[in-house]
């Protein structure tokens, strides 16, 4: 389903068959992962680059070793962000880009909107590995498959989201996705780190962590990170820990079997507790492996067709290209 | 007496005198002469008189713009007073007032003056330069207003950024209150604005941006109108984009506070969805707001809370709106298209009448800033707009006067073409491939 379009930019923009069919796909990249030479020749002759605007660890990594697995050709491009004047720079990276016959880019920026200018821009593919406070489609997928595996469905499941709902480009895609496959999600945090209007995202807003947590068969703890913040939306990370901290006491209000997910990096101690962090129903590490694999299924589904019998450059003339109004997802040429 | 000029036919509007008919208008000299058989016999009878044809056509003063950014001095990547004054003039547009947020912005004699030089050597516009509220526009030293005011600042204004120190709005208003000029706001809360990019609603959230709420600009709103009662000074409250802004200036005004108020078309015809698709052209500020507002806006602009109608025309280059939204600048033009703008939200939907559109963007726009103008009063100078509001256009960016091409209206379909513009008698603009009489 998702081979019909160009960009994956966010979950908002999917259908939930298309979410099945990236799920889907994910599985068969799981097992490949398993397999003594977990390489498949899937992306042979493409290549893809990795833009990261903004510090990353993991996602950068993740993106790297599932285009690695399907063979493609990786470059690689990091950049701390505040030395990058950012509308120019990502304008003449566009062009570079266009000029090196790359098929796919993966962008990380500050930005919201930011992958949605280079996909305007560029007929490679482009994948947001995370926007500003946007979306980050790839981990709310990886989350969404998680739950999937161990759960066997996501379709009347209850999941919590606990944490600066705001600020969350993670919050935005799981919320997205999970709500199209049909399940309930509940969200807690502080009130001035809930955006505006957040009920239309069609969640339930809890009071406070303990009503979010009550028969919850996931619960999903964001990062809280006050110090990128503006410094007025919350006291402090004691404070935080206080009122929004996951510890197992609190997790004893879900369900038995809870699962416990978080996007990491953890502030341990800070947004969910030691005990909780490495306790038996965390599948922390899980989501890190599942991460690999549902990229590859993304990257697979969004340019496999490429290394079947299309030209490895494409020759599409720029001009002609359309920059207002778009959807976030265009489909492709 | 040169050869007099009778623009013929058309449907003459002059709302500041109540007039709507079907009658000759008769300039000499530069001036207004008369209307039909009310023009003077030895203009009438002049053996030479040049004769424009507009049948079906509305001839009405010509249209004034109290909040334009003209970009000259140092802006001029942007737009100069030359190419400024011509959009003005393509969109009908005879006298514009410029915000003083220039580089530097002007908060001396000598940049007044330089405006004021500028336009007369280059203008196809009448143009009146407003003058900064404080020094460099930094908020914190009062600039000179009396001897700006002088030097042919018709109002003062940080515009681009708010007065923020009350204090300093108090002793603005006291000291300008005097002159009767107004201080113009821009009415936004830095500390509520904080880094936010559009309208803080479900769009903001959606497409996880940082929002802007509409209290940002009411709450300073309400702040000026309590200083403006304080002070009996008076405050123009400039491109009103929130409901909230008109609930206040609704009970100011009928306390009898001294509080004025324009908008722009785009709070009038789109709201924050523009934004959807991260489009760096539905970016300004104030931001689009929700359905609510713009309905608000247009109520407000129908019972007279809101006064004047005007463009907030903010011209960028190419290279700095083609970007991503958060890198973007802030701004649209506006001068080109306004006037199309304005028939299509307030008239087609039938919220006024055509006089009562014109009243709002000639009369009452000149009332607030003391101008001249405004009227077709004989002996005024002849300051004519004709246009066709039935006839439809299509606005092209690539064809505007104006060095700016930042509009979220590209391929909008416009009702009102302009089809002849004229300053104190001298035509500013008439575009050769359109004749004057259409029908």
């Amino acid at each position: 389903m998702i081979g019909t379009r160009k960009d994956l930019l966010g979950l908002e923009d999917l259908s939930a068959e298309e979410l099945v069919s990236i799920l889907d796909t994910a599985r068969t990249f799981r097992e490949v992962l398993d397999r003594p030479i977990p390489k498949v020749p899937s992306l042979r002759g493409l290549t893809a680059a990795n833009l990261f605007f903004e510090a990353s660890t993991r996602t950068r990594l993740s993106f790297e070793l599932a285009e690695k697995r399907l063979s493609a050709d990786t470059v690689n491009f990091q950049t701390s962000g505040s030395s990058v004047s950012k509308g120019e720079s990502l304008k003449d990276t566009a062009r570079n880009i266009e000029a090196m016959g790359i098929h796919l880019v993966v962008i990380r920026h500050q930005a919201s909107g930011a992958p949605h200018y280079l996909a305007r821009n560029l007929d490679a593919g482009v994948i947001n590995a995370g926007d500003g406070t946007h979306e980050h489609p790839t981990q709310g997928l990886l989350d969404i498959f998680t739950v999937r595996e161990r759960r066997g469905k996501i379709a009347g499941l209850r999941v919590a989201i606990i944490g600066d709902i705001m600020h969350s480009r993670v919050a935005r895609s799981n919320i997205w996705g999970l709500t199209k496959l049909g399940a309930a999600v509940t969200i807690a945090g502080p009130p001035t780190m809930m955006p505006a209007e957040v009920e239309r995202f069609g969640v339930t807003v809890a009071r406070s962590v303990d009503e979010a947590m009550e028969g919850a068969d996931v619960v999903n703890i964001l990062r809280i990170q006050l110090e990128r913040q503006r410094g007025t939306l919350y006291p402090s990370l004691r404070e935080y820990a206080r009122v929004y901290g996951v510890t197992s006491e609190r997790l004893k209000r879900a369900k038995p079997d809870v699962i416990v997910m978080h996007p990491g990096p953890m502030n341990r101690g800070v947004e969910i507790a030691q005990d909780v962090a490495d306790g038996k129903h965390s599948v922390i590490l899980e989501q890190v492996t599942n991460g690999v694999a549902v990229r590859m299924a993304v990257l697979y589904l969004l340019a496999g067709h490429k290394a079947q019998g299309e030209p490895p450059v494409e020759n599409v003339p720029t001009e002609a290209k359309q920059t207002h109004g778009e959807p976030s997802l265009h489909p492709r040429r | 007496m040169a050869s007099p000029l009778c623009i013929r036919g058309g449907r003459v509007l002059d709302p500041a005198r109540g007039i709507d008919r079907v009658q000759d208008l008769w300039i000499a000299d530069g001036r207004i002469a008369g209307l039909g058989e009310d023009a003077p016999a030895d203009v009438r009878s002049h053996p030479q008189v040049e004769v424009i044809p507009v049948q079906g056509a509305v001839i009405c003063p010509g249209l004034v713009d109290i909040h334009v950014h003209l970009r000259e001095p140092g802006q001029e990547e942007r737009e100069t007073i030359e190419t400024g004054t011509r959009a003005a003039a393509r969109g009908g547009f005879t006298t514009v007032a410029c915000m003083p947020n220039t580089a530097p912005p002007l908060d001396d004699r000598p940049r007044i003056e330089y405006v004021v030089r500028r336009a007369r050597e280059s203008g196809h516009a009448r143009v009146f330069p407003i003058a900064a509220v404080t020094r460099g526009q930094m908020g914190e030293t009062l600039t000179e207003i009396e001897d700006l005011i002088e030097a042919g600042a018709v109002a003062v204004s940080d515009d681009g950024k708010p007065v923020r120190n009350a204090e300093i709005m108090r002793r603005a208003l006291e000291l300008t209150g005097r002159l009767g000029v107004p201080v113009i706001q821009h009415a936004e809360d830095p500390d509520l604005k904080g880094d936010g990019v559009m309208h803080e609603g479900w769009t903001s959230t959606r497409l996880g941006m940082r929002g802007i709420p509409d209290v940002a600009e009411s709450v300073m709103v309400a702040r000026d109108a309590l200083l403006a009662e304080l002070t009996n000074g008076h405050v123009h409250v400039a491109h009103v984009s929130a409901a909230r802004s008109t609930e206040i200036i609704r009970r100011a005004k009928a306390r009898g506070i001294r509080m004025t108020a324009e908008t722009a078309p785009h709070y009038l015809l789109l709201t924050d969805e523009a934004v959807q698709g991260y489009d760096p052209r539905a970016k300004m500020n104030p931001p689009l707001r929700s359905a609510r507002d713009r309905d608000a806006l247009i109520e407000a602009v129908v019972d007279g809370t809101i006064d004047c109608l005007a463009t907030d025309h903010a011209p960028h280059t190419e290279i700095e709106k083609d970007s991503d939204f958060d890198s973007a600048p802030f701004g649209i033009v506006g001068l080109e298209t306004a006037l199309g703008l304005y028939v299509k939200a307030l008239v087609e939907p039938k919220h006024l009448s055509l006089s009562e559109l014109i009243l709002r963007l000639t009369v009452n726009p000149c009332k607030i800033l003391g101008l001249p103008g405004g009227t077709f009063e004989p002996g005024s100078p002849a300051d004519v707009t004709v246009f066709d509001p039935s006839r439809r256009w299509t606005v092209r960016a690539s064809e505007f006067a104006s060095m700016g091409r930042n509009t979220p209206f590209e391929g909008w379909e416009l009702p009102g073409q302009v089809l002849l513009t004229m300053v104190g008698g001298r035509v500013t603009y008439r575009p050769d491939a359109v004749p004057a009489s259409a029908r």
